[in-house]
């Protein structure tokens, strides 16, 4: 048996209307990440939004994606197509083979 | 008038046979709207409707002209403009409604002189000006349903609070560079507080509570726009607003209690990539919430928050709450000594430069490579913006002290200067405001090696080249 604590979920984040330039500008990742925050608690969105900054995100300007703890104002995180609000937000828990897409609001025309 | 459908005449062969006249619709009409009218679920009660419908179209641009082009066609009986923009030749890739001709013409009175070489038969109203708190309910109470083909973030918020107060339906699209985004909000329209028996449909606030902060918001101006992209969005929008006119969602509001129809809010996600074909992320059908509780404009207690007499009074602040309309330069951050303006920098730098051979000197541009590749300040060097940061901030992880070719692309060798390593930098962008912050950046990595070597701010960017130094600039 391994240790829980390395144990891993294979979720898909894509990043869509700009957000794709803070991550190598790739829009769509397959991950392995954690399955558990460093607390223990299964790994939700709130823990993969910062586990995004501390490993994917390539340029600095984390600000144009979180805001203290916080997706910033603009930035929609839809849960397999669904806006997170339908779900529970950041608290929601990571399952294997979730999509999570985050897509930042678009005002030109 | 009898609008029932009679069929006593059908198999007659006689002359004098009874015929229905009832249609309203005239020959030119019925020739006309033929092909989509014998489309399944149209018909002549949905055509009728269409010809009654009045639509107003806010934004003459990417978004609006294409979307006015379908619904004139469709035989929208009014179709309103609203735009206080005149026609540039930039515009014209992708605002297919004008013409060459036009050029430096109302954009409203352009479009309709478009629109009714396409279908003289709707009744087309100009409002040439920009929509704004003061005139916003004016413009919007004649119209049955409102198409958003705007292009900042206060003017979203304002038109969709407009369109919470007056019950109106509303198209709402957005694009810039290669993405796309289109939702129908406030359909069938519901009276603004109703919560009770829902779930009703959101408005923009449900769906976008904030805007983001000014620094993230990208403008077709500045970042750029696809034609196809923005076009395709502006279609659609035609698409749902003849699909709401033709089934009557608009004349069916909710009652207390009784959606009369599902709630579905979807967000249309268009993605396109310019070095991939059609792929799974290409369009993407996002399913939203509906009207929230706590929505500022029609949530609990909203009627005390959003009125239309507030509106009036400048209430709420849509420039405040959305950090200023537009992105002027800045006020800058540096003092003068770290400041040059291009013409000065050609006089003093470059001639002296010239003088004492090269190498004496770097300008580091920070424009997209894009931007860059239509051309540059003579022996520039591009390190675009972003990755600036990420080195910047690569470095300072490491704990390394820089030397000046670390921030420069490894094909880059500044020639020996003689022995003076310090040689200066001087940084230049599209208008002057990154390159600020980019010396700034280059003086925090320890590149002016205290003072030693000059780090300075091409002020005003590549535009203000254009100005004092070369008129024939390619600046985009
Ligand atoms: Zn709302």
């Amino acid at each position: 048996m391994s240790d829980p604590k390395d144990q891993k979920v294979d979720i898909t984040v894509d990043f869509s209307g700009g957000l794709e330039i803070l991550f190598s500008n790739q829009k769509h990742h397959a991950l392995s990440v954690p399955a558990q925050d460093s607390e223990g608690k299964p790994a939700n969105v709130g823990f993969l939004i910062k586990y995004l900054c501390q490993t994917l995100m390539t340029d600095p300007r984390a600000d144009l994606f979180v805001l203290g703890d916080e997706l910033r104002p603009g930035i929609l995180c839809l849960i397999n197509e669904c806006d997170w609000e339908l779900e529970e937000e950041d608290a929601y828990v990571l399952q294997p083979g979730d999509n999570i897409l985050f897509i930042s609001t678009l005002h030109g025309g | 008038m009898n609008s029932g459908e009679t069929s006593s005449s059908q198999n007659g062969s006689n002359s004098s046979v009874p015929r229905d006249t009832s249609c309203p619709l005239t020959e030119e009409e019925l020739d006309r709207y033929s092909r989509q009218m014998i489309v399944p679920g149209m018909g002549k009660e949905a055509q009728l409707r269409l010809l009654n419908a009045k639509v107003l179209i806010i934004g003459a641009g990417g978004l609006g002209c294409p979307a006015a082009q379908y619904l004139a066609g469709a035989g929208i009986g009014t179709i309103g403009l609203v735009d206080g923009d005149v026609v540039e030749r930039s515009n014209l890739h992708r605002q297919v409604g004008h013409s060459t001709s036009r050029i430096g013409q109302p954009k409203v009175s352009s479009l309709m002189t478009h629109l009714k070489g396409l279908n003289p038969l709707p009744n087309y109203v100009a409002h040439e000006c920009h929509i704004t708190p003061l005139n916003a309910a004016d413009l919007v109470a004649p119209y049955d349903l409102i198409l958003d083909c705007t292009d900042n973030p206060a003017t979203r918020y304002l038109i969709s609070d407009v369109c919470v107060l007056l019950e109106k339906p509303l198209v709402s699209a957005a694009s810039v560079q290669t993405s796309g985004q289109i939702i129908v909000l406030n359909c069938p329209p519901t009276p603004q507080g109703q919560l009770e028996g829902g779930p009703y449909p959101p408005c923009y606030r449900c769906c976008f509570k904030k805007p983001p902060p000014a620094n993230a918001q990208l403008s077709c101006g500045e970042a750029g726009i696809l034609g196809p992209v923005v076009g395709l969005m502006g279609v659609a929008q035609a698409g749902e607003a003849i699909k709401i006119l033709a089934s009557a969602l608009h004349a069916s509001p909710s009652k207390k209690g009784t959606p009369r129809h599902p709630v579905e809010p979807t967000l249309l996600l268009y993605s396109y990539s310019l070095t991939s074909f059609l792929s799974p992320f290409t369009f993407r059908a996002l399913k939203m919430a509906p009207r929230k509780k706590n929505c500022f404009a029609c949530g609990e207690g909203s009627q005390a928050r959003l009125t239309l007499e507030g509106l009036k009074r400048g209430e709420p602040d849509y420039e405040f709450f959305c950090g200023g309309l537009g992105s002027g330069p800045g006020q800058g951050v540096l003092s003068a000594e770290e400041r040059i303006s291009p013409r000065e920098f050609v006089e003093t730098v470059q001639q002296h430069g010239k003088e004492e051979g090269k190498g004496k000197y770097v300008v580091l541009d920070t424009r997209e490579k894009e931007h860059f590749s239509f051309g540059s300040i003579e022996g520039a060097v591009n390190v675009p913006f972003g990755k600036l940061l990420s080195k910047a901030a690569q470095m300072k992880r490491s704990g390394e002290t820089p030397e000046v070719e670390d921030i420069l692309p490894p094909e880059v060798k500044i020639e020996d200067s003689g022995g003076d390593e310090n040689v200066p930098i001087y940084v230049v962008c599209r208008r002057g405001l990154d390159s600020q912050e980019a010396v700034e950046k280059l003086k925090e990595m320890g590149l002016d090696r205290g003072g030693k070597r000059k780090i300075v701010d091409i002020a005003g960017g590549m535009k203000a080249w254009k100005e004092q130094v070369d008129p024939s600039f390619p600046y985009l």
